[in-house]
């Protein structure tokens, strides 16, 4: 099993009032919340963070793509990925991704995914999410009913852009390019890795399935929820008659490691309760625009993870453990639970949320350390009959550059 | 009123409308909600022809993926017309409807005899944003576009359903006619109409609920000075759907209007 450090760069100082005061994190929360100067302090701890988990031995670092929400400060990855990238050197530097329906024209995700293969030395995962509601409708103003028409109208192009060796014309609904001709190209041939997160709507699982593309889930609510939008995956992946190859499909999972079950309540209990109670607070009007999803995801039963009501009222740590919304407790525990999750989800693909909420840096590196000594070795393990196609191809490292190292040579005059 | 089913251009089009009455030719055309069957439609059949279709995307009108924006929609109610045999028609629209006739009017202003626009949109101040309906459930929505939402108007316009299915049902409609008004009016219900407008020729009648707080009444003077013939007429104690909660009252403005001579 390949095992990934996620970040969502939550903003970890929404006053206590939050949910009484404001109707929800994203799209219209006040803008007087967000400090610049702590943003300066967060940025650098995040990304130390990520590149922290890259030294450790994780496969991969992820980023992701959220917008006007202080849950998830990354309007754009590709930033943060440029930056990982000159910082680390093994680690699949992995972008969930970018909302390819918002960028116009779509070859411009095309350049800077094409710039972050080459910057790595070929190790970018390339994330395309159709991307939430809250997200595309009303942040980006996309109309929800041609929303998922334009993504796929982007990727293609993106794809083709990627591929093609000549210049070639486009005439798309959404796009009409007289001279595609992206420049730089990817080092991964034909193209890196394409990732689809994905929140359970079913004309996602048909066509990441359909061009054999790893399709992630990406939910705050843990394993034994997930359950049910992983099983609907797999009877796709089955009913196209493909190999139930646990690589094809990733899962978000949040993590919480230490000495011992109770010492685990005691270090992060405050900061999962941060996590749920106020960076989850939501104001439903933005959960799902009319037409975002199609009536025949509806009618499969198949709401958005905010829509759905996850839960009512104030959360603490017992219900977060026993719905597994989080993984917790010794590293014994930890592994043990790990591993089933893994398997009854059949992922191949985990990522794992080890710093949430509020939590501080100095408990991040913890959790983060104990995870890779105690947890990762053992769990690795698993999935080792399978063969993972989904994954980076980067120059052979004797070829892969490292930053030079800068200022005035010591002794100089 | 009698259902009645038309299919446009070999089938791309499946369209579902009530027809009854006789006299002049009306087409109605309903708003982001989709088409209220109520008693103002018999009204206004004992005076007219009346003819109120399903746009496509709502209701059993199919089609939808064929139109991409308002002028498309315009068009399509064009070929409609021709369908029917109406060379010309008094238009009268609702709310996003009445978009829609504008956008008629503008584009064919020889077919349009007469044109009612009750309580529409298409233009867009920004010191009087139309509200967000799209975020808004049914129920909260019922303050901005009702006067008196108690009343028993309102309580016939949306009885409460008495299944859960029928519930559910409701709810899917709901969404669909959203989704296919989202073409038309999101995320802010302006598509260029200002740039048009002048070209309609037809005399035009603007009615308005003076309590709409959906698209605010202000915006009937802004119709009016960009049309060449118009005028307006508030209704007191009225929200954004005068043919629901002043019947009466919408039902004999519009036939006085469309009988002037």
């Amino acid at each position: 099993m390949k095992l990934h450090f996620f970040h969502l760069m939550p903003y970890r100082f929404l006053p206590d009032d939050f949910r009484e005061k404001y109707r929800g994190v994203w799209v219209d929360i006040p803008s007087h919340l967000f400090d610049p100067v702590k943003g300066h302090q967060l940025y650098n701890e995040y990304l130390d963070e990520l590149e922290y988990a890259a030294s450790l031995g994780f496969d991969g670092i992820c980023v992701n793509e959220h917008h006007q929400n202080a849950y998830g400060m990354m309007p754009s990855p590709n930033l943060m990925a440029a930056s990982l990238a000159r910082r680390t050197n093994d680690a699949a530097v992995i972008v969930l991704g970018n909302s390819i329906a918002l960028y116009n024209p779509p070859t411009r995700v095309a350049e800077e995914l094409a710039m972050l293969d080459c910057i790595s030395g070929g190790r970018l995962v390339a994330g395309f999410p159709v991307g939430t509601s809250s997200d595309t409708n009303f942040c980006y103003g996309v109309v929800p009913a041609t929303l998922r028409e334009k993504y796929y109208e982007a990727h293609d192009l993106i794809l083709r852009a990627w591929t093609e060796p000549e210049v070639f014309a486009f005439n798309g609904k959404y796009t009409q390019l007289r001279y595609v001709n992206v420049w730089p190209r990817p080092i991964q041939k034909p193209h890196p890795p394409v990732w689809v997160p994905g929140g359970g709507s079913v004309e996602t699982w048909e066509w990441v399935t359909k061009r054999d593309y790893v399709y992630c889930y990406l939910s705050y609510f843990g394993h034994k929820r997930g359950l049910q939008v992983m099983e609907g995956f797999w009877e796709e992946v089955a009913r196209q008659g493909k190999e139930a190859n646990p690589y094809r499909a990733g899962f978000l999972q949040f993590v919480a490691v230490s000495e011992s079950d109770a010492q685990a309540e005691r270090d992060y209990a405050e900061h999962a309760e941060y996590f749920y109670n106020r960076c989850l607070h939501v104001y439903p009007g933005f959960a799902d625009a009319p037409g975002y999803r199609t009536l025949r995801t509806l009618r499969a039963g198949l709401s958005s993870q905010f829509e759905r009501k996850a839960y009512t009222g104030e959360l603490k740590w017992k219900d977060f453990i026993e719905q597994g919304f989080i993984i917790a407790g010794s590293p014994e525990s930890v592994r043990q639970q790990l591993e089933e999750a893994a398997k009854a989800l059949h992922v191949g693909q985990m990522m794992l949320l080890l710093q949430f909420g509020s939590m501080p840096p100095e408990l991040v590196r913890k959790n983060t350390e104990l995870f890779a000594r105690e947890v990762l070795p053992h769990v690795r393990k698993l999935w080792s009959e399978y063969e993972d196609h989904w994954w980076i191809n980067p120059l052979p490292q004797e070829e892969r550059t490292s930053p030079a190292p800068v200022g005035v040579p010591a002794g100089g005059s | 009123m009698e259902p009645r089913d038309v299919s446009l251009r070999d089938g791309m089009f499946q369209t579902h409308l009530l027809q009854g009455g006789s006299g002049e030719p009306l087409l109605f055309l309903h708003g982001a909600g989709g088409l209220h069957e109520g008693e103002y439609l018999d009204q206004l059949a004992e005076r007219f022809t009346v003819y109120a279709p399903w746009h496509p995307g709502f209701g059993a009108s199919e089609g939808s993926e064929h139109i991409e924006d308002i002028i498309d929609l315009a068009l399509y109610c064009h070929d409609l017309m021709d369908e029917l045999g109406l060379e010309s028609a008094h238009v009268v629209g609702h709310s996003m409807g009445g978009m829609l006739a504008a956008e008629l009017a503008a584009l064919c202003p020889h077919r349009v005899r007469r044109l009612v626009l009750a309580n529409p949109v298409g233009l867009w101040r920004d010191d009087e944003p139309v509200l967000d309906f799209f975020t808004l459930s049914p129920e909260q929505l019922l303050p901005y576009t009702w006067h008196d939402p108690e009343s028993e108007a309102a309580k016939i316009a949306y009885p409460t359903p008495e299944t859960k299915e029928e519930r559910v049902e409701q709810a899917f409609q709901r969404i669909q006619a959203l989704a296919t008004a989202s073409k038309f009016l999101w995320p802010i219900p302006d598509r260029g109409l200002r740039r048009r407008i002048h070209r309609i020729q037809s005399p035009t009648l603007i009615i308005w609920g003076e309590s709409d707080r959906l698209v605010p009444p202000s915006y009937a003077e802004d119709f009016r000075s960009q049309i060449k013939d118009a005028r307006v007429a508030m209704l007191p104690e009225c929200g954004h759907q005068p043919m629901l909660e002043k019947r009466d009252e919408f039902v004999s403005l519009v036939a006085a209007f469309l009988e002037e001579r």
